[in-house]
């Protein structure tokens, strides 16, 4: 089974990792800017995370075959000061040139704040300028369903947004259908303990099907599994889920979506 | 594709059996723990309860009970982390 893992954090993984998942066959991972685990205290280190996802990143992918596409932003979590993210946010533009970047992202929301949500706003204001493709973080836990649907409200006062152009990531049951119904893409994340598991996201798509939809392990520094695709393509495969349907989901559905960037090459 | 609730009982009732068996073990750990349990605790013997009712939305049921339903958007916070409950 071919597949793209769209959302890993691979500057917090292993180079055996990138080993494993071409294995397994990856042929692509995606990997949005997020939040290192600590506070960056310079612009400039900004700049290095940028280098690292545009540069260094790419080049360890491609040893095992793999293209390393990557999305620029300040991740939520460190935008509570909003002068510090708007000289970040500066960054931008110029990482949006570089080859292997698909857009913006991830941001959105993680604990509802309003500074928040100011920098979420101008996220979009970036993405609308230079015509960029949109990844959005749903906050974790308790904070998920309020913070989706602000992100949703926001959404729906950007009309020259198109809803085909917005990934919504790290739906749940509960926000799942409010993502649907805004007519988004969706992203379903199987993370140990605070996202979903294999057989609760096999049942989200019994439900809800596959259009649209994503499916990506978010492995990052925490505990966390990149090969977790592959624990849900068996998943459905033993509901009696074709093989071609799992291929949509884990295959093509990711090409459709990030295709719509020039930067994307094609599997 | 829609299972039988027999094909579905072969898949993972085993698996569905440990887990409610952790959380009657996680019950009686924190039953003999010292001191006052806090909001956390409530939450999951608030939600507990849903896991009897009819129909088939128990765990999107179970995930609004665990959020929080308020309107408020504070200017910003101190605390980056979620617990899972809201306070």
């Amino acid at each position: 089974m071919n597949y793209i893992e769209p959302h890993i954090h691979m500057v917090c993984r292993t180079t055996d990792e990138y080993k494993q998942l071409a294995q397994t066959g990856c042929v692509a991972v995606g990997e949005p800017a997020f939040w290192a685990g600590y506070d960056r205290c310079s612009v400039e280190g900004f700049r290095d995370y940028f280098e690292q996802l545009t540069v260094s990143e790419p080049a360890r992918a491609a040893k095992y075959g793999l293209k390393h596409y990557t999305w620029i932003c300040i991740n939520p979590k460190e935008a509570q000061n909003l002068e510090f993210a708007r000289e970040v946010m500066q960054l931008i533009p110029e990482y949006l040139q570089r080859p292997n970047v698909l857009g913006i992202g991830e941001i959105g929301l993680n604990r509802n704040t309003k500074n928040e949500l100011r920098i979420f706003e101008e996220h979009l204001d970036i993405a609308i300028q230079y015509h960029q493709l949109i990844l959005i973080h749903t906050p974790h836990l308790e904070d998920k369903l309020k913070g989706t649907k602000l992100i949703l409200d926001a959404l729906r006062n950007r009309p020259e947004i198109s809803p085909d152009r917005v990934l919504v990531d790290h739906c749940e049951e509960h926000t799942l259908p409010l993502v649907k119904e805004a007519g988004y893409w969706a992203g379903l994340t199987l993370y140990p303990t605070s996202k979903l598991s294999p057989k609760r996201a096999a049942d989200m798509l019994e439900v809800y099907g596959t259009d649209r939809i994503w499916a990506n392990s978010a492995a990052d520094w925490g505990e966390s599994n990149p090969l977790s695709l592959t624990l849900l393509g068996c998943e459905l495969r033993s509901r009696g889920i074709s093989a071609e349907v799992v291929e949509k989901l884990l295959l093509q559905n990711p090409a459709h979506f990030m295709s719509q960037s020039p930067h994307f090459i094609g599997i | 594709m829609s299972r039988s609730k027999e094909a579905v009982l072969d898949a993972d009732f085993a698996s569905a059996r440990a887990s409610i068996l952790e959380v009657a073990a996680f019950i009686d750990r924190v039953e003999r723990g010292e001191g006052k349990a806090d909001y956390r605790y409530e939450a999951i013997k608030k939600i507990l309860p849903l896991l009897l009712t009819e129909g088939s939305n128990h765990a999107r049921d179970i995930l609004e009970t665990l959020s929080y339903t308020d309107e408020e958007v504070p200017e910003t916070v101190k605390t980056k982390a979620a617990s899972g409950a809201p306070r």
